[in-house]
């Protein structure tokens, strides 16, 4: 069981989630960061102010997953997210505990499959 | 001297025209908000700086050429060259007002603007600034004064009779149609019809949609170019065919999705203004709300068919301009109504032969808007990219066209001392 991050560009969010559909990965959250990770820097002006953008927009994914859905997951976020520009993002795997699924009590395993209805 | 002892001026109407030109001009920002409402946040600045745009260009077009060719003389197709850089533009009044010249000049001028602004919406999202501008620049004078020659300059339109208020032909449609034109020339944005391209601040829409109609009293009240009747019944239908037309949106809305939506009521309100614009001095108040309960189906229906259309024509402006003014141009030849417009009667009234000239006027209108734009934006396209990139496209065009965002934070901003020498227009690569 582990814990899939993925930080991608948010103009790539749709397409990642398109992937991870395919990929029949179901439970996801997704949060809008700031985030820096080499790319070029954007310059604005607003008036006489010049800065450099240090910080991007970025959109940072959250998936659970059983063992068997590690590889497929970080394959949909790849196929979803890539442009091939410096800026694409990160996938970072971690191990995950425990999780629970509040509705039912359901623990680890069954907390992370997908429920089939 | 003063104004009051100019022979043939009426200091009433000149103070209405006055506000009236405020009026108009306020409509272009408020289509600014309008549209930038209805775009993804990332491309807010690119869409109202296009209607900034329109201020820009058009009003220095109007002012060299575009009045000259529209206003100067009575030839068939298109103005003289007489007023050319405003020359002989003054107090004395236009023929046919009481009005200075100088003050018809500007309140015409408002209208080259707003129109040429309205045809942004088309293109919204991908189009670059910079052939924006010449495309605005070229269109202000190609299309917009020609057509505003022929529906109020003395063009062969209004000389064959054919009744425009306040701009079915010039404004309405050649915008609507114009911007079928520039969205079939630019092409789709990369992620229509693939991706749900919504609006980003539906209070924007709104606050856009209650602006345009404030203005709009000035542009149709003042369309009469007096505070005499023909101004106060379009003023007032001005008032009335809108709120039919939210009465028949809402009635629509409830029976497709039962819901009232408010994006669909900020539609309604550009519809209905739109609806009435060139009907408005020449129908009663009563076939005014009929225009606007009956005039909004043809918009609603093309608002629901156009996105399942390959077109991308961005923000509908055929649906809620060029259909609603084509059938307001074309309400006139059924329900004018001497007794109300002292001009002319509707077919209704026994003059089938206004309805002939309505017609003529609804074809020949949008066949030039679209053909004169179609061209246009092809030629501009043979000469420089129309669009941005795919991957600016992604990042928003007002980081890349503008170098500014609507939404800043300014977190992980580094302010720049810009060293000599240093071009800041091309980013940086980090230094670690």
């Amino acid at each position: 069981m582990k814990l899939v991050v993925a930080i991608v560009r948010p103009e790539k969010a749709n397409d990642v989630l398109e992937a991870l559909y395919r990929a029949e990965v179901r439970g996801v959250s997704m949060s809008r960061v700031q985030g820096h990770g080499g790319e070029l820097e954007r310059v604005e002006t607003y008036r006489g102010t010049t800065v450099k953008m240090g910080l991007a927009e970025k959109v940072r994914f959250e998936i659970a997953v059983s063992d068997d859905f590690v590889q497929p997951t970080i394959d949909a976020l790849c196929e979803g997210a890539r442009t091939g520009e410096v800026g694409d993002g990160k996938i970072f795997v971690l191990p995950l505990d425990r999780a629970v699924r509040i509705r039912t009590g359901e623990t680890d395993h069954g907390a992370v499959t997908p429920v089939k209805e | 001297m003063p104004l009051a002892t100019t022979p043939g001026i009426d200091t009433g109407d000149t103070a209405w025209m006055l506000v009236a030109t405020a009026l108009v001009l306020m409509m272009t920002p408020a289509l600014g908000l309008f549209y930038a409402g209805l775009v993804r946040s990332k491309n807010t600045l690119n869409t109202f700086m296009m209607c900034v745009a329109a201020i820009a260009v058009a009003m220095v077009t109007w002012a060299l050429v575009g009045y000259s060719l529209a206003f100067d003389g009575t030839g068939s197709l298109i103005g003289g060259l007489g007023h050319v850089g405003l020359h002989g533009v003054g107090f004395a009044p236009r023929a046919g007002t009481q009005i200075p010249q100088l003050v018809f000049m500007a309140f015409q001028a408002t209208f080259c603007i707003i129109t040429t602004a309205l045809v942004s919406g088309a293109v919204v999202e991908r189009m670059r600034f910079g052939p924006f501008l010449v495309f605005a620049a070229l269109w202000s004078v190609l299309v917009y004064a020609v057509l505003a020659h022929w529906g109020f300059g003395g063009g062969w339109l209004a000389a064959n009779g054919t009744l425009d208020f306040a701009g079915g032909v010039p404004v309405e449609m050649a915008s609507g149609f114009s911007a079928l034109a520039a969205a079939l020339v630019v092409g789709t944005r990369k992620d229509y019809g693939r991706q749900a391209l919504l609006p980003h601040n539906a209070m924007y829409v709104l606050l856009g949609a209650g602006l345009l109609w404030f203005g709009w009293f000035g542009f149709n009240g003042g369309s009469g170019f007096s505070t005499g009747s023909p101004s106060v019944l379009a003023f007032t239908n001005t008032l009335l065919t809108p709120a039919c037309s939210l009465v028949t949106w809402f009635a629509l809305d409830l029976i497709r999705g039962r819901k009232v939506t408010a994006i669909g009521a900020a539609t309604a309100i550009v519809v209905g203004c739109v609806l009435i614009t060139p009907a408005g001095g020449y129908i009663s108040p009563g076939w005014a709300m009929a225009l606007g309960f009956f005039g909004a189906l043809p918009c609603y229906a093309m608002i629901l068919w156009r996105p399942r259309t390959r077109v991308d024509e961005t923000l509908d402006v055929l649906a809620a301009h060029g259909v609603a003014g084509f059938t307001g141009i074309l309400f006139i030849g059924f329900f004018a109504e001497t007794a109300w417009n002292g001009v002319s009667n509707g077919l209704l009234y026994g003059n089938a032969a206004q309805l002939g000239d309505q017609a003529l006027a609804a074809l020949a209108g949008p066949a030039y808007a679209f053909a004169m734009t179609f061209v246009l934006l092809k030629a501009l396209g043979a000469l420089m990219p129309l669009r941005a990139t795919e991957h600016e496209e992604a990042v928003g065009m007002d980081v890349v066209q503008h170098g500014e965002e609507a939404y800043v934070t300014g977190e992980g901003a580094v302010l720049v001392m810009p060293a000599d020498g240093e071009d800041l227009a091309v980013p940086v690569a980090d230094p670690a």
